[in-house]
């Protein structure tokens, strides 16, 4: 089980609270409007952010002071998750080891990683000479090697297309099915919610709500949900 | 790219092709000129090849020395987050509009026989430094261009996306690797252009070669030239070293274009980012002691200035600083308002032939010509001038025309963007609610160019108000600008009336830019 036991983020005027407990193997979308924190909190449990108080703790264990390469979490970011300068399946070696020093075992894991995204034979191409899906899809063969226990997405398919956007949440869906991975997504679009997600976390007003089931969440949403998605009483779009 | 559909516009084409014409007369007209007048068949002699071996090897060893301290110092400052981070880079960008004169008298007052290093290594037994020639040389250029470097290499430590190093972090890179996978290939695309353009800067610093170098060992071609034009009288042999000079600096400048390193001191450097990989104590004590060792090396001096200038100050200052002071002024000033009047009408051209797709040419054009040495034109100018009037009847003017031409590019590349930005997103805005003319000069392009042409004017009157170059060839014994008489007076051993000019000099120089700078942003508090 994820718990964030009275998490408070503070940054300058701005202030975030969130005390929840995530089950282990469970998909959560975090939505609300931009700039509530939905980034920060991912960023928090990742390590790139230190709360000012509370404990986030895992299966038990405490994480808060832990160095990011130590927590059991792979955070995909918006953009720039792929070093430009390496190739495809360099980037992905990362993943397994931080000096790439792998072995011909170590790169045919690479290999079969790339294979199982949709990117066989592409291993040797920079990120530049890949679309914006295949860079996404690099980024998940590192994440399905890295194999940690928690997979968070901060939005990193924003920049896609509806279409190719339900095929990447898809082959995250797969990934996580086979490695029984707890999700954690950050989402602007209620639809990419429903298609993943089995609950949701409304983050708005400096706090993050606990979890809801998302079928039920959408059907009789609270007042601050229907503001952000438009349909409050007599609300404009 | 859209194409404007806009005829070119008489005035621009007018006003662009004058501007373009005066810096062909002076730069092609210049070497025509010494073409005419360099003996032909002359062969390079032993002192010109001592010169030539000189220049390269004091432009390289600064060049080496410039990027490569400036590595540690730019990878700290990206790093860490301490008070006094701000301070210290507005300290890299002082020395860039420092006039030379000033520098060399702070690096004599630190480094100098009788300067501070000096003393405390004699009081230890050790003997004292003299650092005239090569070692004089090269720790001004370094004093000089390791700031500058600094900059430019901190400005691409912060153009890494800050997710890179979080994606280090979150894989467990260790500091080897992250040197090796981020930062390496960043240097790559910067050292190189940095690098160049120290190497040209270093090959045309006249004042540091006049006043630290000197004799047959630390001659570079500059000085060779002033020496052949000022006490030899040989024109024919200091037309043969401009030639070299120029041929010299137009393939480093060629080089210069060519991977273009350009130091935006607008840009904003704030912003440290977060490491995971360099918390170690180690690490943390080695940017410590870099960083320490960069203000000292830098602030040092400045503040050398600084304190005997105020003593200078007390005791009363040389009745010659004033008509020094008053020319210096009125020679920055016209030249201020000649390079922006001259950039403007370039930049216009330019940007109209490149909403057409060209206009690369003109551009490479004058920052090449430009970039090659104003000392090459000065020396043309005197040999062009000298059957038709005197030359030295013509100090100020010349100077200022030629301190113009030198601050073209920084003009150039300041309202360039500005007018591309202007056009690009106002543009068609402005043709669809028909505004032209005078009223879309002032209601639309203007806005854009206020900020830019108050920091280009800003840059262009100090360079001019520091500069040491053209007007030592040219001033007759009793003229004097304020950097002229400060190099004098140093000449002399007058050393206490030289800092109490230097003060006037850096103070004059600092408050002009900062007026022309604040001048051209609008909501700025005065």
């Amino acid at each position: 089980m994820l718990r964030l036991e009275g998490v408070e983020i503070a940054q300058e005027n701005w202030r975030l609270t969130a005390d929840l407990a995530l089950e282990a193997g469970s998909s959560t979308a975090l939505i609300g409007p931009s700039g509530a924190g939905k980034s920060t909190i991912l960023n928090a449990i990742a390590g790139f952010v230190a709360p000012v108080s509370g404990r986030i703790l895992w299966e038990g264990a405490d994480l808060t002071g832990r160095a990011p390469a130590d927590r059991p979490v792979t955070l995909l970011f918006q953009e720039h998750n792929l070093f430009p300068h390496l190739t495809a399946a360099r980037n992905v070696g990362l993943g397994l080891r931080p000096d790439l020093r792998l072995g011909r075992d170590g790169w045919a894991r690479v290999e079969a990683a790339l294979a199982e995204v949709g990117l066989a034979g592409k291993g040797a191409r920079l990120p530049a000479q890949l679309s914006g899906g295949e860079r996404g899809r690099v980024a998940l063969a590192r994440a399905l090697l890295r194999a940690r226990p928690i997979l968070m997405l901060d939005e990193p398919f924003a920049a896609l297309g509806p279409a190719l956007r339900a095929e990447m949440l898809d082959l995250v869906a797969r990934i996580r099915a086979e490695q029984g991975a707890t999700l954690l997504m950050v989402s602007h679009a209620p639809e990419d919610a429903r298609r993943i997600a089995e609950r949701v976390v409304l983050v708005d007003g400096g706090r993050a709500a606990p979890p809801v089931e998302t079928a039920r969440l959408f059907a009789d949403p609270p007042p601050e949900l229907a503001a952000y998605l438009g349909a409050a009483p007599g609300g404009r779009v | 790219m859209a194409r404007s559909a806009q005829p070119l516009g008489l005035l621009r084409l007018a006003g662009g092709g004058l501007a373009l014409a005066l810096v062909a007369a002076l730069t092609l007209g210049s070497v025509a000129v010494l073409l005419a007048r360099a003996e032909p068949g002359r062969a390079l002699g032993p002192a010109e090849w001592a010169a030539l071996r000189f220049t390269l090897t004091q432009a390289f060893l600064s060049a080496v020395l410039s990027t490569a301290l400036a590595v540690p110092a730019a990878r700290a400052l990206a790093r860490r987050r301490f008070p006094g981070r701000t301070a210290l880079i507005a300290l890299t960008g002082a020395p860039f509009l420092l006039p030379a004169i000033v520098a060399v008298f702070g690096l004599l007052a630190i480094w100098g026989r009788a300067g501070l290093a000096s003393r405390a290594l004699e009081s230890l037994g050790a003997p004292g430094l003299d650092i005239y020639g090569l070692t004089g040389v090269v720790l001004a250029h370094v004093f000089f261009n390791l700031p500058l470097c600094t900059r430019l290499v901190l400005q691409g430590w912060l153009a890494i996306p800050p997710e890179h190093f979080r994606l280090a972090a979150q894989l467990g890179l260790a500091p080897g690797d992250v040197a090796r996978r981020i930062e390496a290939p960043m240097l790559r695309g910067v050292l190189p252009g940095a690098f160049v353009l120290v190497f040209l800067l270093c090959m045309t610093s006249f004042a540091v070669a006049l006043t630290l170098g000197g004799g047959p060992r630390a001659t570079t071609v500059e000085l060779a030239i002033y020496q052949a034009l000022r006490f030899d009288f040989d024109l024919g042999r200091a037309a043969w070293l401009a030639l070299i000079q120029f041929g010299l600096c137009a393939a480093v400048a060629a080089l210069a274009l060519r991977f273009a390193a350009e130091a935006d001191f607008g840009a904003s450097l704030g912003g440290a980012v977060r490491r995971w990989d360099a918390e170690s104590p180690g690490l943390r004590a080695l940017d410590a002691l870099v960083l320490g060792a960069l203000a000292l090396f830098v602030g040092l001096p400045l503040a050398a200035v600084a304190a005997r200038g105020l003593l200078a100050l007390a005791a009363g200052l040389p009745a010659a600083v004033w008509p020094a002071a008053a020319r210096s002024l009125g020679v920055a000033l016209v030249s201020a308002a000649l390079a922006l009047a001259l950039g403007a009408a370039l930049a216009a051209l330019i940007d109209a032939r490149r909403a057409r797709g060209g206009g690369r040419a003109i551009e490479g054009f004058a920052l090449l010509a430009l970039a090659a040495s104003p000392f090459v034109i000065g020396t043309g100018l005197f040999i062009a001038i000298r059957p038709l009037a005197d030359p030295f009847a013509l100090a100020l003017p010349v100077t200022a025309t030629v301190n113009a031409a030198m601050a073209l590019p920084f003009v150039l590349r300041a309202l360039l963007p500005a007018l591309a930005a202007a056009r690009m997103r106002d543009g068609r805005l402005a043709e669809s609610l028909g505004i032209t003319g005078a009223a879309r000069l002032r209601l639309v392009t203007w806005p854009h160019l206020r900020r830019p042409a108050g920091f280009a004017a800003g840059i262009a009157a100090a360079l001019s108000m520091g500069d040491l170059g053209v007007i030592a060839l040219f001033a007759p014994p009793e003229v004097a600008t304020l950097p002229l008489l400060m190099q004098r007076l140093m000449a002399g051993y007058r050393m206490e009336a030289a800092s109490g000019v230097a003060l006037v000099l850096v103070a004059l120089t600092y408050a002009l830019f900062w007026i022309f700078d604040r001048g051209g942003r609008p909501n700025a508090p005065a």
